[in-house]
């Protein structure tokens, strides 16, 4: 990973709470994410990784605890106003638009840049018309990216997983976000899709600059990717640091495979 | 008809994001719509322009509407008709109390009218879905038609709620020959179906597709789903507010709320299953479907079938045929006759060699 540098802190959690009625999901948690890293979420199932996903882009809204993005402290915000931002995130259950060709799902990437109101685009003249063929470019630029220029026009529902995750992503990547949230994006893949995943995502961080927030249980990958690690286990942190820092921590050690009683 | 788009090779992405990328498509609608304009006033007598073909164009376009909220946008609907309702009666009402207004104007400020209710009406597809909200459009459907009654004012205190549509009349010329009439609707038609075709290929159409398909995602895109839903239900409903104001002035002329029930609401839903859900095409092979087949039938039970049926078996015939078919293809093929064309265009793309 040449030419990269790690920046400041881009996005610091602290004190994060979230319940749901008597349940607890997040408990006090607290990290950060430095600008231009790849952060991973790790912890057994259950352990509240994709509700912590959920905090940062605004899907959820934690009782306790504040969230600094860029340098603004953020109230209550909607997920819209997250995209607004520049905060793309894929889901652990493929969430494409299934009725729709990949080329159009990932113009939906682009929304929150498309300016021309509907009646332009219904009478389709001056700007509506530029546009689209504006982004077009751009989401082509990411179809060449992510190598699914040969699939472009086909309806997503038809495409085998491995090939629906990789145009999830670029749905994500259209936006050309600050910062991506992958929320298990290598899950069911077998080793080589694995292994074009994790190019694509090494090559995002590093063409790009994207800031990359990611919940993996592939502990290979996430060992071999991360530049740090946060460990949650039923709520609460009970790690943080570099790969290596974590692997040695016992707690981590007896969450993952248990103690001897 | 049955041709191959092999060989026609895009080298810019303005050439690939043309209406109609296809050189073929491009030519036969060329050719549809010369036929419509130039050769169908000619060729048709009286009764095919006044009983089917203006029908047909006011029904595809109330089903266009349908289709925008409930094929693209994912929102079930049952109160087409009382947006149609909205239409005539207001269109009815600004050309009555406005001196000098003109038709075209009526019709758009009918059609502004009608996109408010359905504002309105569309505030609960904020909340709930699917069939809920189908009850709860129903509750327009009830509540409009109960009001156009009810406040004489609507129909300026005719009796039982008649209106009588005025006079078509653009720049001196008025339209009163069925020719003028359908020439007029289907002008109006084409242009709003053109004006749907953009919007569904458009950020806007693909925003509605989003909530359809899948709404934590499309929030989570940066797409306002409350903004997203009520346009699909403004831009519906002002569809089915223009075809209400054109059933009024162009097809029947007087008309009563009455007219605008439940019946009709679902005589619509019908076109756009039996046509395809989530198609420009399939409200037009809706509307023609649904219009020419109790036509269809009557003239097969007359010619064949008079001695055998009694008439009160005959008389029933079109709505046996109309449930059998709406079950037919909500089970063989639940996106209509324009995904059966489609199935049957890329079979042939293959044919004769299948492998």
């Amino acid at each position: 990973m040449s030419g990269r540098h790690i920046g400041d802190v881009i996005l610091d959690l602290q004190n994060i709470s979230l319940r749901f009625g008597g349940v607890k999901a997040l408990t006090n948690i607290s990290f950060d994410v430095r600008e231009h890293e790849i952060r991973a979420i790790i912890g057994p199932n259950g352990a509240g990784k994709s509700s912590m996903l959920n905090v940062i882009n605004g899907v959820y809204h934690p009782q306790e605890g504040t969230i600094v993005f860029r340098g603004q402290e953020r109230r209550r915000m909607e997920p819209h106003m997250a995209a607004m931002q520049g905060i793309s995130r894929t889901f652990q259950n493929i969430a494409l638009f299934k009725g729709m060709s990949v080329l159009d799902n990932v113009m939906t990437g682009r929304i929150t840049k498309m300016k021309a109101n509907f009646l332009e685009q219904a009478i389709r003249i001056g700007r509506a018309g530029r546009e689209e063929l504006e982004h077009r470019r751009k989401v082509e630029e990411v179809i060449d990216f992510l190598e699914i220029q040969h699939i472009r026009k086909t309806p997503v529902g038809r495409l085998p997983y491995g090939l629906q995750k990789r145009v999830e992503l670029a749905r994500a990547l259209a936006a050309e976000p600050s910062m991506l949230l992958l929320d298990e994006p290598m899950a069911g893949m077998n080793v080589e899709e694995k292994q074009d995943m994790c190019r694509f995502i090494l090559d995002v961080n590093d063409q790009f600059g994207t800031t990359i927030v990611l919940i993996e249980h592939d502990m290979g990958v996430v060992m071999d990717i991360s530049d740090r690690v946060v460990v949650l286990d039923y709520g609460k942190k009970i790690g943080d640091g570099t790969p290596d820092e974590v692997r040695n921590n016992p707690e981590v050690i007896s969450a993952y495979l248990g103690v001897a009683h | 008809m049955f041709y191959r788009e092999a060989g026609q090779f895009k080298t810019s992405y303005a050439a690939d994001q043309q209406i109609f990328p296809i050189t073929q498509d491009r030519v036969g609608v060329l050719l549809i719509l010369a036929f419509a304009f130039l050769a169908v006033p000619v060729l048709f007598n009286e009764y095919w322009l006044k009983a089917i073909l203006i029908p047909f164009l006011i029904f595809s376009l109330a089903a266009l509407g349908l289709n925008i909220l409930t094929g693209y946008a994912g929102q079930l609907s049952l109160g087409s008709a009382a947006f149609m309702a909205v239409g005539a009666f207001a269109s009815y009402n600004f050309m009555l109390r406005i001196d000098g207004m003109p038709i075209l104007v009526a019709f758009a400020l009918g059609g502004l009218s009608a996109a408010l209710v359905g504002i309105a009406f569309g505030l609960p597809s904020l909340r709930i879905k699917g069939f809920y909200l189908a009850v709860a459009t129903l509750a327009a459907q009830f509540f409009i038609v109960w009001a156009l009654t009810k406040f004489e004012w609507f129909s300026n205190y005719s009796s039982s709620g008649v209106i009588t549509a005025q006079e078509i009349e653009i720049l001196g010329y008025r339209f009163v020959s069925p020719e003028a009439k359908y020439l007029l609707v289907l002008a109006i038609v084409v242009l709003l179906a053109l004006a749907a075709k953009n919007m569904v290929r458009s950020s806007v159409g693909r925003a509605w597709m989003a909530v359809r398909d899948m709404d934590v995602a499309a929030e989570v895109i940066g797409i306002r789903i409350m903004h997203t839903k009520l346009l699909a239900f403004a831009v519906s409903s002002f569809y089915c507010g223009v075809a209400g104001a054109l059933y009024a002035f162009a097809y029947i002329g007087t008309v009563e709320p009455e007219g605008f029930n439940l019946d009709l609401s679902f005589k619509i839903l019908f076109m756009i299953i039996i046509g395809g859900v989530g198609s420009i095409v399939g409200a037009f092979l809706g509307a023609a479907f649904i219009v020419l087949l109790p036509i269809a039938l009557d003239v097969m039970v007359q010619e064949w079938l008079s001695g055998f049926l009694s008439p009160s078996i005959s008389s029933n015939l079109q709505l046996i045929v109309f449930g059998g078919l709406i079950i037919f293809f909500l089970i063989v093929e639940p996106h209509g006759l324009a995904r059966l064309w489609q199935i049957a265009k890329e079979k042939l793309r293959l044919w004769p060699f299948p492998h």
